[in-house]
């Protein structure tokens, strides 16, 4: 589980997040939505450890991990995709989800240059992992195309896959859907809801999409000016007086979201 | 005597070719797979060649030493005191983005050149080290000695192509890779960029200093001239773009065909007008920076370009 308490991001003068604090629950699937510049991409940099808050503690199933680097926090079972795909352009599909498993042993220079028996068996455990991977979301035909290559919801498709790669305990999705086709969105939102079951993966996604939400998440978390505004089911927050005004501000359209 | 004397040229041409493959394949564990911009490969290339000369050359009381140590001793040492400078320039630099890493290693390979000129005690200064010796000097005389020593490098060539290539091939360097094409989702994916970044450097340097101490055996005679920027740093580069960033043939590829060219200009610069005659190195470095806008412009990638190496594993 995660939690972030009383958390504050500042841009030079700009507070992008002003004193949040709220939960993703563990096992759950949650929303995270609000308007435009709401602090939602900044919050998941937060908690991914990619920005340092200038107030606040972040906590991983109790454990404060403010002060960790994203590739600790990564270790520690975090796991995430970016809004603007970060494939590894020149790596291939396999590579790009190879690349992101765990490797101590293949990772050790002294291992690599003297020791190439002592990576072995990890590497074809990564390999099987990555190739297992790469079906489950149906990149098969693609698997040793150059990353920088693909179409891109297929790169969306390859940060799913890489995230998957450390068999992590929660994912971070930040707007997965954003240019996916309808068909492969709602095969997405199949497997989503697949690992959150048979795997018991918790994830927290930003979406733009309501209906999306309302299919996939069981809580949402809605931001407005870098604050939390308000948290609950889709159709409690969809009614909510202060969400429609915070997407259409002044609240006084009869707004459908 | 025609012959002779063509044979001759192909074996000196083939020597610093080979020297030019392993600062190459220095450069390209650096550029190649790990997308550090080094700018200053002969402030390294430096380090090696006075480390090994300084402990190869028989005791004199005009510098440092010389401790009269067998030559690939003196290899050793090369690696291991630029490997050091590497370490000591990457702890401080290595976060630094491309572009300003470049200037910084720039500006270290300067430092390190004035270090060399005007520490006198440990360098002879300007008027430089002699009498280093080659390896393997006993077992031939004359100019067969050439022959021997073109041997001697591409041993080592084939040793740190052998070592560049399981680097690459390994999940190290495609870690590695993958920090080079995208360092925030490598560090999401729980890579640790700034260790990966420090050992690369590291190694690349190691390698570029066991170039200059090669070169070093190979002239005999080292001044600070040696560590000059055109020949060392930008051919380099010239020679990696040209064979294939990320990929090691290509790399060795690259630097015998760039020295090749290199080598075919000194002909026609000789034949320069005397008045042209004492600009002739400024010529080359026109047409240096002439083959590197070529090389960027029509084969961004190289003669032989990177590509991914095949999963494989043994039997069990």
């Amino acid at each position: 589980m995660i939690e972030l308490e009383k958390i504050c991001v500042d841009f030079g003068g700009l507070r992008a997040i002003d004193h949040a604090s709220f939960k993703i629950g563990a096992g759950r699937i949650t929303g995270l939505i609000g308007p435009n510049g709401a602090g939602k991409t900044t919050a998941f940099n937060v908690i991914a450890g990619a920005i340092r808050p200038s107030a606040g503690r972040v906590l991983l199933d109790g454990k404060d991990i403010t002060s960790l680097k994203p590739h600790q926090r990564a270790k520690a079972g975090l796991a995430r995709t970016f809004q603007i795909p970060h494939e590894f352009g020149h790596l291939s599909v396999l590579e790009n989800l190879m690349a992101s498993a765990s490797a101590p042993e293949g990772e050790n220079v002294f291992n690599v240059i003297f020791r190439r028996g002592h990576y072995e068996s990890e590497e074809r455990q990564i390999y099987e992992t990555a190739r297992d991977t790469v079906h489950l979301l149906e990149l098969d035909h693609v698997i040793d195309e150059k990353a920088g290559n693909l179409s891109g919801g297929q790169k969306k498709l390859v940060e799913l896959g890489r995230a998957l790669m450390r068999n992590p305990k929660i994912i971070l999705l930040d707007e997965i859907g954003a240019g996916i086709n309808r068909t492969l969105l709602s095969k997405l939102a199949d497997k989503i809801l697949m690992l959150n079951r048979e795997r018991g993966l918790t994830f927290c996604l930003i979406e733009h999409d309501l209906d999306y939400v309302s299919k996939l998440c069981d809580h949402v978390l809605v931001m407005a000016q870098g604050t939390l505004l308000t948290e609950g089911s889709v159709d409690e927050v969809r009614n909510d007086e202060r969400v429609i005004e915070a997407y259409f501000g002044g609240g006084k359209y009869e707004a459908q979201l | 005597m025609e012959l002779t004397g063509l044979f001759f040229y192909a074996v000196s041409l083939l020597i610093l070719g080979g020297i030019y493959a392993i600062l190459c394949l220095a450069l390209n564990v650096q550029w190649g797979m790990g997308g550090l911009f080094n700018a200053g490969i002969a402030g390294f290339y430096g380090v090696g060649a006075y480390t090994s000369a300084i402990l190869t050359t028989p005791a004199s009381s005009k510098h440092l030493g010389g401790f009269g140590l067998p030559v690939p001793l003196g290899l050793i040492g090369a690696a291991i005191l630029a490997g050091l400078a590497g370490w000591a320039v990457a702890k401080i630099c290595v976060r630094l983005k491309s572009d300003y890493l470049a200037m910084a290693s720039i500006g270290i390979a300067e430092i390190l050149r004035l270090v060399i000129v005007n520490e006198s005690w440990l360098t002879n200064g300007s008027l430089g080290l002699s009498r280093i010796p080659r390896p393997l000097a006993d077992l031939t005389t004359g100019r067969m000695g050439d022959v021997v020593f073109l041997g001697f490098v591409w041993f080592v060539v084939l040793l740190v192509y052998l070592a560049a290539s399981r680097l690459h091939d390994s999940p190290w360097g495609r870690s590695l890779r993958a920090i080079r094409d995208n360092e925030a989702s490598a560090a999401a994916t729980g890579k640790d960029v700034e260790k990966f970044r420090i050992q690369t450097f590291v190694i690349g340097c190691a390698i570029m200093g066991i170039g200059g101490a090669l070169s070093a055996h190979y002239f005999r005679f080292l001044s600070p001239t040696a560590t000059d920027p055109l020949l060392v740093t930008f051919l380099v580069w010239v020679m990696l773009m040209a064979g294939g960033s990320g990929n090691n043939r290509g790399a060795i590829l690259g630097a015998l065909t760039i020295w090749t060219l290199w080598s075919v200009t000194e002909i026609f610069t000789n034949r320069l007008p005397p008045e042209w005659a004492t600009r002739s190195s400024f010529i080359r470095m026109l047409l240096v920076g002439l083959l590197l806008q070529v090389v960027l412009q029509r084969f961004r990638s190289g003669l032989l370009p990177e590509k991914s190496p095949p999963v494989k594993f043994r039997k069990e």
